[in-house]
């Protein structure tokens, strides 16, 4: 861990840090209100952000309240993690024209762009480190991701307010920032704690000026964050993990949480480490250009399960297990780590609140009863 | 490869049968692309465009409209029989359409109603549609088209590509559009989940619930997968979001309702209510 520069700011004064970023050449993201949630957009200034607003999460349903406090980051998250900063739900790739002799390609890279993300929580940054470990670490580097993974500027809020879904603790990605960011804010009553994560968060802290936080405040916010680790009703029991999931293959629980599951996509476009993506070409009526684009894709679409001939996934039992047992315990074979941060946002947006920290106890309690319908012999190999 | 320089044009004919010909406007809204269809191919026959209709046959046929008449049945056969490709062009033609509702009802009872003189009125009971009455290749849902689908589909069969279109949830689009989603964030009874992608999710992204007008997500007549879990879906909405049985059928008993997936789940809560 970085060593941390630490500093205090009243509350009231927030709009110095947006300032100081902004004189950097920085574009300013925050979670603003929209439609019943908060979504990142462009702010200019604190009043944009949601302030006195607070969340209310449970399994299918999300609620903004405002308590006319003067709280600025009661909203604990919304639909959206860090990942379509980075991972972009639709991006063009390359626009190829036909020649004489062929075709020629030409990439549409993105330009890089500052931006500074207000209000990443620390599921989230546990989130991107995963999108990075896929598009950035591996043999094959995302010039895309890259461009826009570069010009990033993470300024974190450790949580001191605990959903409802939330199981970040048990994961243990939060509700601390640990690292990943550039700045990390803990708010308290009338000030904001701020520690520096990175040599460009060091750096915009030094010309702030700020007076020294003071060790009665640092433990505030230490009491303040582990009261809220504290505080979470949900966890995940994961460490017999990931063998217990793949000898679960079988459960009976599998047809149960199916006839509730919809396969609608939902609970894979708002997890932070979902990274399936399809590509798709548009060419136009003369046959002379097309665009090869990106789109995020989920393995709950019937499409995704289909290779040359047949599909392996037909049912949404298929599907589910699928997508469970590699969040769960594959995950952990490919990348080292469980693909789950517990940030509870499917539990959240899944239109019938399946809520995965029910169902891997579910499945991992051993079942008299054998699977109502067999594994069948097509869908083997998933 | 074809290319359409060194051969004739495909020829097109737009035919239009029991509908409001808003699926054809469409067509007419493709602005700039317009005119790239029209060099694309030679457009024999759009009444709705141009008074020259010229006969047939025709290499490609966009059908817009369901079955609604004895004299329709018929001449949807003379239709195929003239066409290369039959393709057809929204909700009435692919599914039966809005006025698929009769088949729940008494046309009779509704003739009387309506008309001063109900016995100038022939029309079957039923609203049906064209892939009840003959072979169609591919089908275009929506109320009406979404107009880049039609064009992509043009521009495949021109180029002898294999016609394919996504089946997705709109929620996916939803989703990478960056909506909030109205069922969990304002309680609404929004079909999304179940029906397909393809309008671009508009509905959610104007705050309000989407009412199935592209039909069910899969397992619809021509296309590939089961049907999607309409049951949880209604289930929700009745203990969920408290929706009376009559008004989870409503949901379901829309545009698509004549629809296999919706038609059976509008059943089951027929019978509940």
């Amino acid at each position: 861990m970085t060593s941390g520069m630490r500093g205090a700011l009243p509350t009231a004064s927030l709009q110095r840090l947006l300032d100081a970023l902004s004189a950097k050449g920085y574009r300013m993201v925050g979670p603003i209100v929209r439609d019943g949630s908060v979504v990142w957009e462009t702010v200019q200034s604190v009043s944009d952000l949601p302030i006195g607003w607070r969340d209310q999460q449970e399994p299918g349903r999300y609620r903004l309240e405002q308590t006319g406090s003067p709280e600025i980051f009661g909203v604990v998250h919304g639909p959206q993690s860090l990942k379509p900063f980075v991972f972009a739900p639709r991006e063009p790739l390359l626009q190829i024209e036909r020649s004489k002799d062929g075709f020629a390609t030409r990439p549409t890279l993105p330009q890089s762009e500052k931006v500074a993300v207000i209000g990443a929580r620390a599921c989230d940054l546990a989130g991107l480190a995963t999108q990075d470990q896929i598009f950035l670490n591996g043999a094959y580097r995302d010039p895309y991701y890259a461009a826009r993974r570069e010009g990033l500027f993470l300024v974190a809020v450790n949580c001191t307010r605990a959903l409802n879904t939330c199981f970040c603790a048990s994961m243990e990605t939060g509700p601390r920032a640990k690292h990943g960011f550039d700045l990390a804010l803990t708010e308290l009553d009338d000030q904001l704690l701020i520690e520096a994560g990175s040599e460009a968060g060091r750096d915009l802290l030094s010309n702030l000026c700020l007076s020294r936080g003071s060790e009665q405040l640092s433990a505030e916010a230490a009491t303040r964050v582990d009261a809220c680790a504290q505080s979470q009703v949900r966890r995940l029991d994961h460490s017999d993990l990931p063998q217990a999931l793949y000898d679960a293959h079988e459960h009976p629980r599998w047809d149960e949480v199916a006839s509730r599951c919809l396969a609608c996509t939902n609970c894979t476009m708002v997890c932070p480490t979902c990274f399936c993506h399809t590509v798709e070409e548009t060419p136009d009526l003369s046959h002379q250009h097309t665009t090869h684009a990106r789109l995020w894709d989920s393995c709950f679409t019937q499409e995704h399960g289909y290779i040359h001939g047949k599909n392996i996934r037909p049912t949404i039992k298929d599907r589910y297990r699928m997508w469970l047992t590699h969040k769960l315990a594959s995950w952990i074979d490919q990348f080292g780590a469980s693909g789950c941060v517990g940030c509870g946002r499917c539990i959240t947006w899944c239109p019938v609140g399946i809520d995965l920290t029910e169902e891997l106890p579910a499945l991992l309690t051993p079942s008299e009863q054998q699977s109502t319908t067999s594994r069948r012999p097509e869908a083997a190999g998933g | 490869m074809s290319n359409p320089e060194l051969r004739q044009r495909p020829r097109l004919a737009v035919i239009k049968f029991a509908s409001c010909d808003g699926c054809q406007l469409s067509i007419l809204n493709l602005e700039d692309d317009l005119l790239a269809l029209g060099q694309a191919l030679d457009i024999a026959y759009f009444p709705e465009a141009s008074s020259a209709m010229n006969a047939g046959p025709y290499d490609i046929a966009l059908v817009e409209g369901s079955i609604t008449t004895a004299e329709d049945a018929h001449r949807i056969l003379n239709v195929r029989q003239q066409a290369k490709v039959l393709i057809t062009i929204g909700a009435c033609a692919t599914a039966g359409g809005i006025q698929a509702l009769r088949n729940w009802g008494d046309i009779e009872a509704f003739k009387q109603a309506v008309y001063p003189r109900p016995d100038y009125i022939q029309s079957l009971s039923t609203s049906t549609p064209i892939s009840e009455h003959v072979h169609v290749d591919f089908e275009l849902w929506g109320c009406p088209i979404e107009k880049g689908q039609l064009l992509r589909v043009i521009t495949d069969l021109v180029a002898g590509v294999q016609l394919h279109l996504p089946a997705d949830s709109v929620c996916l689009e939803c989703k990478r559009r960056g909506n909030v989603c109205v069922v969990v964030a304002k309680g609404m009874p929004c079909l999304g989940p179940v029906t397909r992608t393809g309008c671009g999710a508009i509905c959610p992204a104007m705050g309000r619930d989407c009412y199935g007008c592209f039909g069910p997500s899969e397992g619809a007549r021509k296309g590939p997968g089961l049907p999607p879990n309409t049951a949880s879906l209604a289930r929700h909405f009745h203990e969920g979001l408290h929706l009376i049985p009559v008004e989870v059928l409503r949901r379901f008993r829309g545009i698509n309702g004549a629809v296999d997936p919706f038609r059976n789940e509008s059943t089951v809560w027929e019978n509940k209510g």
